[in-house]
């Protein structure tokens, strides 16, 4: 199962590289991460995601928790939270009917072309890693050319908060 | 107020961290902390041979007086060769500091003579590192490095400290920390009040119980606390391979050491047990054998300091965080208000069951394996004699393999803090620079290194250290001219195939080498002059002697969990089974 683990570390040097050693270390997986400081810059926010049943996870936010640096861990998945990633697509777009496919495909999906050229669309769409992936699926066969994912960022909904 | 250099402020700053020895080796990014130290008389150096003995010195140190080690070591190689150390020290939980020098800061990242990314290479093995980059900030790090080290699950702090950041010309104001706060690192030492008394009503219940303690219950100094809930349940406790010495050895309800080379008695009870009582102890490979078969009838309460450590490896029905000494406490005084006594008639029981199993297999009720005679020289007959010529008071230090085995089986360890091993990651050369350690920590005690002529030659260079400081070491070589460990696994599993364990004909005389760094050696062959030499040995009180014992080359540890098997699913001896 997909686990959405956020944390919040001092923003130090070497912070960043004891986590991902971590996840090398036990053996777990990280299948994406994005970090940044907070409004706060004595702290960064980090959030993977990776794949683990109950136990695995627990043991994960434990094995975080345990890191010196690390402040507040937590599994969002555990409760109901939003799950947002942005992506950017470079298509090949050189002929017309091409063209009007993939704006059709953009509008579906709620995205923007943000750079055009006579033969490449650019595209930028914000969503869950499902709809990107579906995305990419709709637009396959038109031609990708290059693809740049974020990774996920989450927060939890409604009155939880992870902060200092 | 005061200014000093950054070189100044370390050693200071170990002054006041209440360090009274370091341990190292000096290099050319250490030197300005070496030219600090030589201008001043309260902290004292003791300079090894090589760097693994310096991080394993600092170790034994810890571990016989429970204070922090520390040791020192310059950039690249030298931090590099204390590495070893500090991956043992991280096994076994042993809080240390380790000093490394790094290049100027202007240097790093430019293949430097002598650069290693220390924090890099440590960090995997560390509980936490710190790289110093102003020397504005060597007072709080270190202060912080202490803390870290000695709160919690204690553990080695490493402090890289470039060398511009020591540069003697540079000097600031010195202050030291007078507390230490960290909103990252708050450990949790009080168990929570609902879990202990789940756990104690649970513990009370139990017909069939066993008290498992770990390593966890020497470093917190629990040993007290330990026996006294035991005695007053009147449990049967095993300790681990690091929990030896926790629960007196000696006493009725010490049922032995459990896991792979644990008794008969202890494996089996384990098995068999409805309630286990996991105190600082972490159901390690070496103790659980297979885990889809791992005690199948057992509750298990656990109580560890470490989160991490609860339900990594087997499921714990009721977990506890905390200190063991707080949360042994809190379940004393809760078992005082509960007012239960535990099932007098079960526990009867269960104990008739245990001294049964005892008496038919057990290793303290008769001798299993074939006596000693003439040139042959059993290596438990050694560890006896050992017991004997030392009244059973030495602090034991040793390397790994065979003769560890049978130190633990058969010194019978009747005080915390008096068994000290590398039990976790298993370092050969951990024994000697340990034991200078322990030998530093209290000049007057017994201090017997048992070893063996494979795991010796790994640090044997501190021989040399122990002419320099007046170390008395006994060292109680168990030499069986091979690999012993290795050698019983090539018999066991490899159809006796001694793949590269096997080295007789270039063995030194370890009589001469012993004399050549100034000591005392002895040699001894015939099983009729083991007591009177070890005697003999223990009465050159001001000498390190090295007994080179030679035993039994066939010789194989047992009691051996079967691979693959339950707990109590053991090789008794060369034929026998359970």
């Amino acid at each position: 199962m997909k686990r959405i683990i956020s944390i919040l570390l001092e923003n130090e040097s070497g912070a960043l590289s004891r986590v991902v050693g971590l996840f090398a270390q036990r053996g777990y997986n990280i299948d994406t991460l994005t970090v940044a400081p907070t409004d706060d810059d004595t702290l960064s926010r980090l959030t993977l995601t990776t794949q683990g049943d109950d136990q695995m996870a627990e043991q994960i936010v434990k094995q975080l928790h345990k890191l010196i640096d690390t402040i507040k861990v937590v599994d969002l998945t555990v409760g109901s939270h939003i799950e947002r990633e942005l992506m950017l697509v470079k298509l090949k777009a050189s002929d017309a009917e091409v063209r009007a496919e993939l704006k059709s495909c953009v509008e579906i999906f709620r995205g923007h072309v943000v750079d055009v050229t006579a033969s490449t669309y650019t595209v930028q769409l914000t969503g869950d890693s499902d709809k990107l992936d579906a995305f990419i699926d709709a637009v396959r066969e038109i031609g990708i050319m290059e693809v740049v994912r974020t990774g996920v960022s989450g927060i939890s909904r409604g009155d939880k908060f992870l902060r200092v | 107020m005061e200014h000093l250099s950054g070189g100044e402020i370390v050693i200071r700053a170990l002054k006041d961290a209440g360090v009274k020895h370091v341990w190292g080796y000096p290099g050319g990014a250490a030197l300005h902390i070496y030219d600090a130290l030589y201008r001043q008389e309260d902290v004292e150096h003791l300079l090894v041979r090589h760097e693994q003995a310096a991080v394993h010195a600092a170790d034994g140190f810890s571990r016989a007086t429970g204070e922090v080690g520390t040791a020192l070591v310059t950039s690249g190689p030298g931090a590099t060769n204390a590495i070893t150390g500090i991956a043992t020290a991280y096994m076994d939980s042993i809080p240390l500091v380790v000093i490394s020098g790094q290049v100027p800061k202007i240097k790093i990242g430019q293949d430097a003579f002598q650069e290693t990314d220390m924090v890099g290479v440590s960090r995997p093995i560390v509980k936490h590192s710190f790289l110093v980059t102003r020397a504005e900030d060597i007072a709080e790090t270190i202060a912080k490095a202490y803390y870290i080290a000695s709160t919690g699950r204690p553990g080695p702090v490493v402090v890289d400290i470039p060398k511009d950041v020591t540069d003697p010309s540079y000097k600031v104001p010195y202050e030291w920390p007078s507390s230490i706060k960290m909103r990252s690192y708050q450990p949790t030492n009080k168990g929570h009040r609902g879990q202990l008394k789940r756990a104690v009503k649970t513990l009370l219940a139990a017909k069939k119980p066993v008290i498992y303690s770990g390593g966890g219950v020497i470093i917190d100094n629990a040993s007290d606390q330990l026996i006294e809930l035991a005695q007053r349940l009147n449990y049967p406790v095993t300790n681990t391979l690091m929990g030896l010495g926790a629960y007196p050895a000696t006493d009725r309800q010490f049922i032995g050491m459990l896991g792979m080379h644990g008794t008969y008695e202890a494996n089996t009870a384990m098995h068999e047990s409805d309630v286990i009582f996991a105190v600082g102890a972490r159901f390690d490979d070496r103790v659980t054998n297979d885990l889809d078969k791992f005690c199948p009838h057992a509750t298990i309460i656990h109580i560890d300091v470490d989160p991490t450590s609860i339900s990594k490896n087997i499921n714990a029905h009721i977990p506890v965080v905390g200190t063991c000494t707080s949360v042994l406490e809190e379940m004393l005084s809760i078992a005082d208000e509960m007012a239960i006594q535990p099932d007098a008639d079960a526990i009867k029981e269960w104990w008739a069951k245990i001294d049964q199993w005892r008496a038919d297999k057990g290793i303290y009720t008769a001798n299993r394996y074939e006596p000693s005679a003439g040139d042959i020289i059993k290596p438990q007959d050694a560890i006896k004699a050992l017991y004997k010529a030392t009244d059973g008071n030495a602090y034991v230090t040793s390397d790994v393999g065979q003769h560890q085995m049978f130190a633990a089986q058969y010194y019978l360890f009747d005080k915390p803090r008096r068994w000290i091993n590398s039990g976790g990651l298993g370092t050969m050369g951990f024994g000697l620079p340990a034991a200078m350690g322990v030998q530093l920590a209290f000049p007057d005690a017994q201090v017997a290194c048992v070893t063996g002529e494979g795991s010796i030659q790994m640090c044997i260079q501190e021989l040399s250290t122990c002419s320099q400081y007046n170390l008395p070491i006994k060292i109680i070589n168990l030499n069986n001219s091979a690999l012993g460990m290795v050698r019983q696994w090539q018999d066991m599993n490899y159809s006796s195939r001694y793949s590269q364990s096997l080295y007789e004909d270039s063995l030194p005389d370890f009589v001469a080498l012993a004399e050549a760094y100034g000591h005392v050696g002895m040699k001894v062959t015939r099983y009729e002059d083991l007591e009177e030499k070890m005697r003999e040995c223990f009465a050159l009180k001001d000498r390190v002697v090295f007994m080179d014992i030679c035993v039994d080359k066939s010789e194989h540890v047992y009691p051996m969990q079967i691979p693959g098997g339950a707990m109590g699913d053991l090789f008794l001896n060369k034929s026998e089974k359970t």
